[in-house]
């Protein structure tokens, strides 16, 4: 029974890129944002924070529909991007990558911003008052102690965008081979007559998927922490 | 030379500190909570003082009214930390070479086999912190601040978390850090035999202000100022100059004009100015030169001060014939028996066994 079909390997493998891409794309601002909450004091802090934190408690169908407004063809930023940069997201394998992204975007910000906030400013001093400027403190000490959440959380975000539905189909609908990820392609063969046999291989692939992701995850965050000394 | 005064709210209380030190080792004393670490966060630049300048060696690091704020990371000002902080994701050589690497800039590197070999920690280069000892990683610590090439020193309490075998092997590091290096220090302590050995000038803060300040013997000698109230904190100094090594008994003989000082262990060169410590439990109070005692030390001097309440005990200072005060604990009791009063000659007796070449400072010919 698992000889995949074409289509169903389009979906795995669309849902591969989107999912590594959006992965890609999260991290770095990620990483930002988790070290402004977790270690700048500004006005407006806590509106930052539920501001990002929002795609976690919204509906995903608000999300994706706020996404289709705004990054849509006739949206103010879509009209934007694709006029002057030929960036379109509509209805594009593009737009499924950012409707993921944006939806687990605050998992990832949560995992790093714990593992920065667990670590011993003293140590940022110490590196302060050795000459590291905050920039190279942040890549020399803060970055690396905090390597453990970075790893769950791009593990977390992936996982989540592998899994994103409402916001994407709401976005940019289910097109086969554009935008048809495996969780929308479970839920086409759902919808048609003897289309279980395709839903159940695809589940057995997003198992698969999913459980590899936290295998390797923890293995790398096991060899990580061996070679971190523990804070005693 | 570093000139500071500055004013900082704190939590319990506002901190309002000024004091400058030309060279060597000036000490911050107090209770714990009194501020002195809260000092040193402002001179490193981790923190920002409500008003105040602080100037080091002419250059101008922190003037609230001139808008001046040098960062941490451009004062060249180093900072061992109580709890050392090294970092746990680097080698001992990387936790070194971190700050040299920021310092290379300004070409005025410490060599790097030297200053291992002085701290001792060749051995150690390629182990993480974790698997440190506490005494080795207080070694570390001290180097990988001096290899940024600061141009002063700040240490916090490095000697606390120590036990007093590991405090007796980084003493002496930090003299010859002091001597052969020449680095100003600031030493932050709450314990006076440190700074009795260290310092040469003391700083004394008790909660958040400077009630003290002064070479160490005239801060300490003088019954005024002490920051433990418990009489075992209260000690005072005498200096002597080494008269000779008595290698049979394994004594030293300091030379006072109120009488000759012996203590344990080989102290220093004849003719070196000799500080030691005298802790006022340590001292015991006569009328006259007592015959068949085993005190090895006997100085004879004047009751300056008495100073006592309707407790048990009483704080006596006897000046010492020559110089120098010694503060002598003893019961309101024996005041009273031996009619001990301001002006009245004594013979003060302390214990060898109470003096060590640990607890002597070896002053700077």
């Amino acid at each position: 029974m698992f000889d995949l079909s074409p289509e169903e390997l389009t979906a795995i493998h669309l849902s591969l890129r989107i999912a590594i891409v959006a992965t890609l794309v999260n991290l770095p601002i990620g990483i930002f944002v988790a070290y402004v909450l977790a270690r700048w004091r500004f006005p407006g802090k806590v509106l930052f924070d539920g501001f990002v934190h929002l795609p976690l408690v919204l509906p995903p169908v608000v999300t994706g529909y706020f996404l289709l407004i705004l990054f849509g063809r006739r949206g103010p930023i879509g009209a934007f991007l694709a006029e002057n940069f030929g960036i379109v997201f509509a209805f594009r394998w593009t737009g499924a990558a950012l409707a993921c992204a944006v939806m687990s975007f605050p998992l990832m910000v949560r995992a790093i911003r714990l593992s920065i906030e667990a670590i011993d400013r003293r140590l940022e001093d110490a590196a302060g008052t050795l000459g590291a400027s905050r920039l190279w403190t942040f890549g020399l000490v803060t970055l690396p102690l905090a390597l453990p959440g970075v790893l769950v959380g791009s593990v977390l975000c992936f996982a989540k965008a592998l899994g994103e539905f409402g916001a994407t189909i709401t976005f940019v609908s289910n097109i086969p081979g554009e935008t048809q990820t495996l969780s929308a392609a479970i839920y086409t063969y759902t919808q048609v007559p003897g289309g279980e046999a395709s839903a159940l291989r695809l589940t057995v692939v997003a198992v698969v998927i999913a459980l590899s992701a936290l295998i390797v995850s923890e293995i790398v965050q096991r060899s990580a922490h061996k070679r971190l000394a523990r804070f005693e | 030379m570093i000139k500071v005064a500055i004013r900082k709210r704190l939590g319990a209380f506002d901190l309002d500190v000024a004091f400058e030190n030309e060279a060597g080792v000036v000490a911050l004393f107090g209770r714990s909570g009194a501020g002195k670490t809260a000092v040193l966060n402002v001179i490193a630049g981790l923190t920002r003082p409500e008003s105040g300048r602080i100037v080091l060696d002419g250059r101008t690091l922190v003037d609230t009214d001139a808008g001046v704020f040098v960062p941490a990371h451009a004062r060249r000002i180093g900072l061992v930390f109580q709890n050392a902080q090294l970092f746990p994701h680097l080698s001992v050589r990387h936790n070194l070479l971190f700050g040299r690497w920021f310092a290379a800039k300004s070409r005025e590197l410490i060599a790097f086999e030297p200053l291992i070999e002085t701290l001792g920690i060749g051995h150690l280069l390629d182990r993480r912190p974790a698997r440190l000892s506490g005494g080795e990683i207080q070694r570390v610590a001290i180097g990988r601040a001096l290899f940024a090439a600061p141009r002063i020193l700040l240490m916090d309490e490095p000697l606390a978390s120590l036990d007093s075998q590991r405090k007796l092997e980084i003493l002496p590091l930090i003299e010859r850090l002091r001597d052969e290096f020449g680095i100003p220090i600031v030493y932050v302590s709450h314990a006076v035999d440190e700074v009795a050995r260290l310092a040469a000038r003391v700083v004394v803060i008790e909660s958040g202000r400077v009630v003290a300040a002064g070479p160490v013997e005239d801060v300490f000698g003088l019954a005024a100022v002490q920051a433990g109230e418990s009489r075992f904190d209260r000690a005072s100094f005498i200096t002597g100059r080494v008269a000779g090594y008595d290698a049979a008994y394994g004594l030293t003989e300091l030379h006072h004009p109120a009488g000759t000082i012996r203590l344990v262990g080989a102290a220093g060169p004849i003719g070196r100015d000799c500080r030691v410590i005298v802790r006022a439990t340590d001292v015991t109070l006569a009328v006259a030169r007592p015959p068949g005692l085993s005190v090895r030390t006997v100085l004879a001097g004047t009751i300056g001060q008495i100073k006592t309440n309707d407790g048990p005990l009483a704080m006596l200072v006897v000046n010492l014939d020559g110089h120098g005060h010694i503060a002598a604990a003893a019961t309101r009791m024996a005041v009273d028996e031996l009619d001990l009063a301001v002006g009245r000659r004594v013979f003060t007796l302390i214990k060898t066994v109470a003096l060590d070449e640990h607890t002597a400072a070896l002053l700077r010919p």
